[in-house]
């Protein structure tokens, strides 16, 4: 009985290290390598330098995707959030007909694959209409932010007891005053974790702007593909290390402000 | 309309989409009358509340206030206070920008708001609160909040939404007094929603007793408990003993009884159960339950007529469970009921 007890024993911790290290290993080896002395991608590393990371910071082209990738995120979530916002309202405050064919409609770009809402954008949006690659990007990453703005803003206004629009308007405010003083406010920290999922989840994205990517302009994470395929330098482990350590730092600051996973 | 209706509603009806929830509603409220809407959930009281407030659009009829037809005056502009029964006061604001939202939209600045401010939340007894949260405080003071919110807007008609159902008992007794006191001191007109037939007759100037969406009976606290009309309200207010009337004898059981006494010409009779006399009279019923309850205990029996409620002062002899009991609904107690259904 003694072995088999002890194997029942060892079994839950084992599987739990062998699931955090699947998970955190990449990261490790990625981190490790971009400290790396030598000339190629390699893990373990050879020797310990700053230079790769140093690197990152002089090509060119990664400047240019970093801000495009940045522009993305910022504007494609405030836009997803200045559409999300009201429909969120719209259907956590009134009973909709069809709320629920609505929600799932605007869950879509989350379901359908990326491959293919990139390849549809492409083929029926971008090419019969002439609309500029920027302007694709943009549109395109709207959708994808759309369905984390529109969950986590309902999750936090299910929260909110709606009889605080009435006690507004009762004490002189108008409807749409009562949203703005009594409302907003209190989603506030819904809308920021909102913004900060969807800062992320556009940053990352790589399916659908492989589709809508072009000559001159291309987001990071292209970039760092296209690059890769060029060069095969650390350089690419150090701004993938870097970019882990910006939304590590992002999240971590979220939750420890605003209770990030109150929403998520 | 009377001449002295300050608030009155003249028809009113009041619908969600096909379901009418309130029919043709008539009712004149005075200047400074402390009325209790009562009547158990459904019966169309809070309905009819939002519906003063302007929060419910009116399917037919009037609101009058103040002289004016404010039936399609949007909420904002009626002047009329309500208490929430969650107090729905501002989570993210503070006791004193609470009080102050309205006076502020008002367009209240300065020193003159807050006097006021600080008037309003000392007249509750929370000047030592003024810079907590909601969340900070326990419902009693939330809900006095919510009332000094309410009253430094100095609503025309002031609406409370089940103003003490939430609190223990204590805090009740705390809370009926305070709402006297303000309806004293300010002379606002008040309009509360209850379940609770002991709130509406502890705290009304007149009670109004509705039953799906109607009017049963409109009265003084007295004449609701003592002279109920109608087999509702007389369940309502705890007249255990409710029975039709037939040709002068009790219908009960789907059999006629013959009544002790000249029984008054009525739809129906109602007895308290320290009405029914226990130990003598023509009626007999075996005791199927008994309980103690401080100064008199309470007795079921089970009788030809049904089950029969009765309490005797708690110093008589006590009869043990299946004991046979002679048992009399003396015809000159019995309240007549001009409705019975």
């Amino acid at each position: 009985m003694m072995p088999n007890s002890l194997g029942r024993n060892l079994f839950i911790p084992l599987t739990l290290f062998l699931v955090i290290a699947f998970l955190i290993g990449p990261f490790l080896i990625i981190v490790a390598a971009s400290f790396s002395a030598g000339d190629t991608l390699a893990f373990p590393p050879q020797g310990f330098s700053l230079r790769w990371i140093a690197k990152v910071f002089t090509v060119e082209s990664f400047r240019a995707s970093f801000g495009m990738s940045l522009f993305l995120a910022i504007g494609g979530t405030a836009a997803a959030l200045v559409l999300g916002i009201p429909a969120s309202y719209a259907l956590s405050r009134y009973k909709l007909p069809g709320a629920e064919v609505i929600r799932t409609v605007v869950s879509a770009p989350i379901i359908v694959p990326g491959i293919i809402v990139g390849l549809a954008l492409l083929r029926y949006i971008v090419v019969p209409f002439g609309v500029g690659i920027s302007l694709a990007l943009f549109l395109a990453h709207t959708a994808l932010v759309l369905p984390y703005a529109v969950r986590v803003v309902s999750a936090s206004l299910d929260n909110l007891r709606s009889d605080i629009e009435e006690a507004a308007v009762l004490l002189g405010s108008s409807r749409t005053g009562a949203f703005f003083r009594v409302v907003l406010p209190n989603i506030r920290g819904g809308i920021l974790s909102a913004f900060i999922l969807g800062f992320v989840t556009s940053f990352n994205q790589v399916p659908v702007s492989l589709f809508l990517s072009g000559p001159g302009v291309r987001t990071l994470p292209i970039d760092m593909i296209a690059y890769m395929e060029i060069v095969f330098d650390p350089s690419v482990a150090a701004l993938s290390a870097l970019l882990a350590f910006l939304s590590i730092g992002i999240v971590f600051a979220a939750e420890r402000f605003l209770g990030f996973s109150r929403y998520v | 309309m009377s001449d002295q209706a300050y608030l009155s509603l003249e028809k009113l009806t009041l619908a969600y989409g096909d379901s009418v929830a309130v029919a043709d509603l008539d009712l004149d409220i005075r200047r400074g009358e402390l009325i209790a809407l009562l009547g158990p959930s459904g019966c169309g009281k809070t309905t009819t509340m939002r519906a003063i407030a302007g929060l419910l659009p009116v399917r037919s009829g009037h609101v009058r206030l103040d002289g004016a037809d404010i039936t399609h005056v949007s909420p904002n502009k009626r002047a009329v206070g309500l208490v929430f029964q969650s107090y729905a006061l501002f989570p993210h604001l503070s006791v004193y920008e609470n009080v102050a939202f309205g006076l502020r939209l008002k367009g209240l600045r300065g020193t003159e708001l807050d006097a006021k401010v600080q008037s309003g939340i000392k007249s509750v007894g929370l000047s030592s609160f003024a810079n907590r949260r909601p969340a900070e405080l326990s419902g009693g003071q939330q809900q006095r909040v919510a009332l000094a919110r309410s009253m430094v807007m100095e609503p025309k008609v002031l609406l409370l939404d089940e103003p003490l159902s939430n609190l223990d008992a204590r805090l009740r007794l705390e809370m009926r007094t305070e709402l006297q006191r303000v309806q004293k001191e300010t002379g606002v007109t008040m309009i509360f929603v209850t379940h609770d037939q002991a709130e509406a007759l502890a705290l009304a100037d007149r009670i109004v007793v509705m039953k799906r969406g109607a009017i049963e009976q409109i009265g003084s606290p007295q004449d609701i408990y003592n002279r109920p009309q109608s087999s509702f309200v007389a369940d309502f207010v705890g007249f255990e003993n409710v029975f039709a009337l037939e040709g002068g004898k009790l219908k009960a059981a789907g059999s006629l009884f013959e009544l002790q006494g000249e029984a008054p010409s009525a739809a129906g009779l109602a007895w308290r159960p320290r009405m029914v006399s226990l130990g003598t009279g023509p009626f007999r019923g075996t005791v199927r339950g008994t309980s103690f309850a401080g100064d008199h205990r309470e007795y079921l029996l089970d009788t030809p007529l049904g089950l029969i409620k009765a309490e005797v002062e708690a110093s008589q002899p006590v009869h043990d469970l299946g004991t046979e009991l002679a048992f009399d609904l003396p015809a000159h107690k019995a309240v007549p009921l001009s409705q019975f259904s």
